[in-house]
């Protein structure tokens, strides 16, 4: 077991969040990466933290998913408005903000 | 009560504003808070001359050096020292002769004082006066202190514009009763009488230049009480201006004496220094003269005096109060505050003729004279005022200190009785021509006749009432003082020949308005004594006119020690901020020569009027008497002198000429600096501003619609175009960091 294979996976997670976020036209979905992403980190902090045998990176990732909880939350409760006011959950129709 | 004797200006001034504020909702429209404040003013006025008294009868022990330092925090067992009881606990604070002079960062002279006067007085008790002082600012490392400084002179000042400030009081309430402006009247009379109080409780000259300008302030809003009436107004202006003129002076004066000081405006310390002799004389000597102008204009003397007549126009009580009793003599208190300074600045002890001295001989003589020629009983009033603040200015410029300031108490109390008498008088008729409008008044007004009476046989100098014992103590220091024991001849003649003067035309005053057939709007009136509010506080001055000159009755060998000379015991000062000045002796034939010529003019006037002896209708034939009736009735001219020839140069050939100079040359400038500014603004504006500004102002606002176009395609509110943008970015900047790391 090495470090850098803890690190490819996230990186691996990281990206797949990161195309999910930018190409998925469902609402849902993009929460969904976004998730991806954070648990990337946590998989990177949880890896150095086992590396360094300090517990910080541990605490600091069981932080990452409480908060991650709490933006759930408020994202599906966005996407619940805008799905009411839209019909539709495809976040290419909301562009209120076009400059 | 004698280190918190701030409490007293604090209640008139809170009167002031609380009339303001609710006056006009009150019953008796605020003038009941002002009575009110004024007689506890009073009541804290007599407990500090009680405490006074006590501390002069048994003056604080030298001993108590070390503890007098709290005087100057003005806390701690100062505030236990409470009414009559000052001898105890309060006095330490404020006792012991080094420190109390010294107060706060002591100065050199200060402790220099305390030595000299431990050693060197054995025969009569020296009593510091009670001086208390904080810290206003401090600026540039230099401190400027108020506080107030209470000793005989002060506390006979608070004394006495207290309780003619009260009386004044009741007197407005039924004289100005109805007026107009009722609330705004007794508003002023508590500014007053708070700035008065200010006044004469200040510590440094600083204090006495603001209490000086705030009861010229008061002097000019009461005499403008009835500004629409343009004589009125005119008035005021007037009193305000001639005052300015005087202002230089003591602001010139002051300065003067803060330089020479060391740079201190402590009256104490100033005083001091120059008794030491730490003052140089030519210093001391500019400063007095300077001062002497303040005092020539706020004390109405001779030829800045043409304000104090026309002061008139106010209402009666504020003349009795402000033009007669106190705000006129503030010049009298601020040379007696500054003595040392006058003292030695104008060799008084050892001359026999300096300015102060000359001012007042003339203006006593001439300004009496003046009185002759009024047909309005208020001026020749206000005429004898003059001529009696003339009579104090030489007493002080003699070195009759406590003359001067013992015919300022009586003045005030016999010269406040007969201004209310002619408010009294002239009540019902709202008319003050003695000739046209009154005339055998003593029959309708009997109580009114009976105090104008007592007032005049006060002016006048009769034995006993009170102006005797002040007068006759001036001319004798005229006579005794002064240096190698010759006197001031000069001013014991003028003197001398004032009394007569002043004799002469209170007579004439009488004759007009209380003997003969009532003419005018007296005739006309159904004329009847006043009310109690009016006739009480006349029938209190009057008393006052017969028995206040014994507070200073000489010894004359038999009388014990314990009446005599009360008034020199308890106000003149010991300590060492006061000049060594000598006192004159009673001489009795000079009171009889000086009260047999005040007599003589009585009896030339009662023969004049009353018998019809004499040259009658002589200025109407004789042509030197007409012409010196002329310039009597031109009052010597100087109102032409101020108005036409100073003023009206201005207004005729140096306006003209300025006119001249402004149409020709100053608009020759103005117009070609017009036009030239004209030809190369058009310029700038062709060339420059059109050209090259406006190109670079529209070409950056071209540039910045354009950018703007291009930019605004990137936002096209998708927020994954922003996500994308937010990667990209966090990738690139990552790449930079491995790249230069």
């Amino acid at each position: 077991m090495y470090l850098n294979q803890f690190l490819m996976l996230a990186a691996v997670l990281f990206s797949v969040g990161v195309y999910g976020v930018i190409a998925r036209k469902n609402g849902v979905m993009v929460l969904m990466s976004i998730e991806l992403i954070l648990n990337a980190v946590n998989i990177n902090l949880v890896a150095f933290a086992a590396m360094n045998g300090a517990l910080a990176g541990q605490v600091f990732a069981l932080f990452v998913i409480a908060v991650a909880a709490a933006e759930v939350g408020v994202g599906l409760a966005i996407v619940l408005a805008i799905f009411r006011n839209y019909k539709t959950v495809d976040i290419d129709e909301v562009d209120l903000m076009k400059g | 009560m004698l280190t918190h004797a701030w409490i007293i200006p604090l209640i008139p001034a809170l009167s002031f504003v609380a009339i303001l504020a609710v006056g006009k909702k009150l019953p008796r429209g605020g003038s009941e808070i002002g009575i009110a404040s004024v007689t506890i003013c009073f009541v804290l006025a007599l407990t500090v001359a009680a405490g006074w008294i006590g501390r002069v009868n048994d003056p604080p022990h030298e001993a108590d050096h070390a503890t007098t330092e709290h005087s100057v925090e003005g806390e701690g067992h100062a505030t236990e020292g409470e009414g009559t009881a000052v001898e105890g606990e309060g006095e330490h604070g404020a006792a012991a002769e080094g420190p109390t002079f010294a107060k706060a960062p002591a100065t050199k002279v200060a402790a220099d004082e305390g030595e000299g006067e431990a050693g060197g007085e054995e025969e009569h008790h020296v009593t510091p006066p009670v001086q208390r002082n904080i810290s206003w600012f401090q600026t540039d490392g230099h401190e400027i202190k108020v506080g107030t400084l209470i000793d005989g002179l002060s506390t006979l000042m608070l004394v006495v514009v207290t309780f003619i400030s009260l009386l004044v009081h009741v007197f407005s309430t039924d004289y100005v009763a109805g007026d107009r402006r009722y609330t705004h009247y007794f508003a002023f009379l508590s500014l007053f009488t708070a700035s008065m109080l200010f006044f004469v409780i200040a510590d440094n000259t600083l204090q006495m230049i603001v209490g000086w300008e705030l009861v010229g302030l008061c002097s000019f809003g009461l005499i403008g009480h009835w500004w629409e009436e343009k004589p009125n107004s005119d008035a005021a202006l007037k009193a305000f201006l001639t005052n300015r003129v005087g202002d230089i002076g003591l602001l010139c004066g002051m300065i003067i004496l803060y330089f020479a000081a060391g740079k201190t405006f402590d009256t104490v310390t100033i005083n001091t220094m120059a008794n030491e002799g730490a003052i140089r004389h030519f210093l001391l000597l500019v400063a007095s003269l300077s001062l002497i102008t303040a005092v020539m204009s706020k004390s109405g003397q001779f030829i800045l005096h043409t304000w104090l007549p026309d002061a008139m126009a106010g209402p009666t009580p504020v003349s009795a109060l402000i033009h007669a009793a106190t705000m006129v003599v503030a010049g009298i208190f601020m040379v007696a505050r500054l003595y040392g300074v006058f003292f030695h600045g104008l060799s008084i002890g050892t001359a026999n003729i300096n300015a102060l001295a000359v001012v007042g001989a003339v203006t006593l003589l001439f300004g009496g004279l003046l009185a002759f020629v009024q047909s309005d009983i208020k001026k020749v009033l206000a005429y004898s005022t003059v001529s009696q603040l003339g009579y104090m200015v030489m007493a002080l410029g003699v070195g009759a200190w406590t003359a001067a300031i013992f015919h300022l108490f009586t003045h005030a109390i016999f010269k406040a009785c007969l201004f209310l008498g002619s408010g009294s008088l002239a009540h019902h008729i709202h008319s003050f021509d003695m000739k046209k409008d009154m005339g055998g008044m003593r029959k309708t007004m009997p109580k009114t006749y009976l105090t104008f009476l007592l007032g005049t046989a006060a002016l006048v100098a009769i034995p006993p009432f009170a102006g005797f014992w002040s007068k006759d103590e001036i001319l004798a220091g005229a006579q005794q003082l002064g240096g190698g024991g010759n006197g001031y001849p000069l001013m014991l003649i003028m003197g001398t020949l004032g009394a007569a003067v002043t004799g002469a035309y209170m007579m004439r005053a009488i004759w007009y308005v209380f003997f003969g057939e009532p003419r005018g709007k007296s005739a006309e009136h159904e004329l009847h004594e006043n009310g109690p509010r009016i006739v009480v506080p006349l029938l209190i001055l009057g008393v006052g006119s017969v028995i206040a000159g014994f507070v200073n009755i000489p010894a004359f060998g038999f009388l014990p020690e314990g009446l005599t000379l009360r008034f020199e015991h308890f106000v003149e000062p010991t300590a060492g901020y006061f000049p060594e000045i000598s006192h004159p002796e009673f001489n009795l034939v000079l009171a009889i020569i000086s009260t047999l010529v005040g007599v003589s003019g009585v009896a030339i006037a009662y023969a004049w009027y009353w018998k019809g002896v004499g040259l009658h209708g002589l200025t109407e034939r004789n042509k030197f008497a007409k012409a010196g009736y002329r310039v009597l009735e031109s009052k010597y001219g100087l109102d032409i002198l101020y108005t036409d020839v100073i003023a009206g140069s201005f207004k005729g050939p140096i306006a003209r000429g300025a006119n001249w100079v402004n149409q020709n040359v100053i608009d020759g400038v103005v117009n070609l600096v017009g036009t030239t500014a004209r030809k190369s603004g058009e310029l700038v504006y062709r060339r420059i501003d059109q050209g090259v500004v406006d190109t670079v102002v529209n070409g950056s606002g071209t540039f910045a619609e354009g950018s703007g176009q291009l930019l605004r395609r990137q936002q096209n509110g998708k927020v994954q175009f922003y996500g994308a943008y937010l990667f990209i970015g966090a990738a690139v900047l990552a790449a930079l960091i491995i790249a230069i790391a």
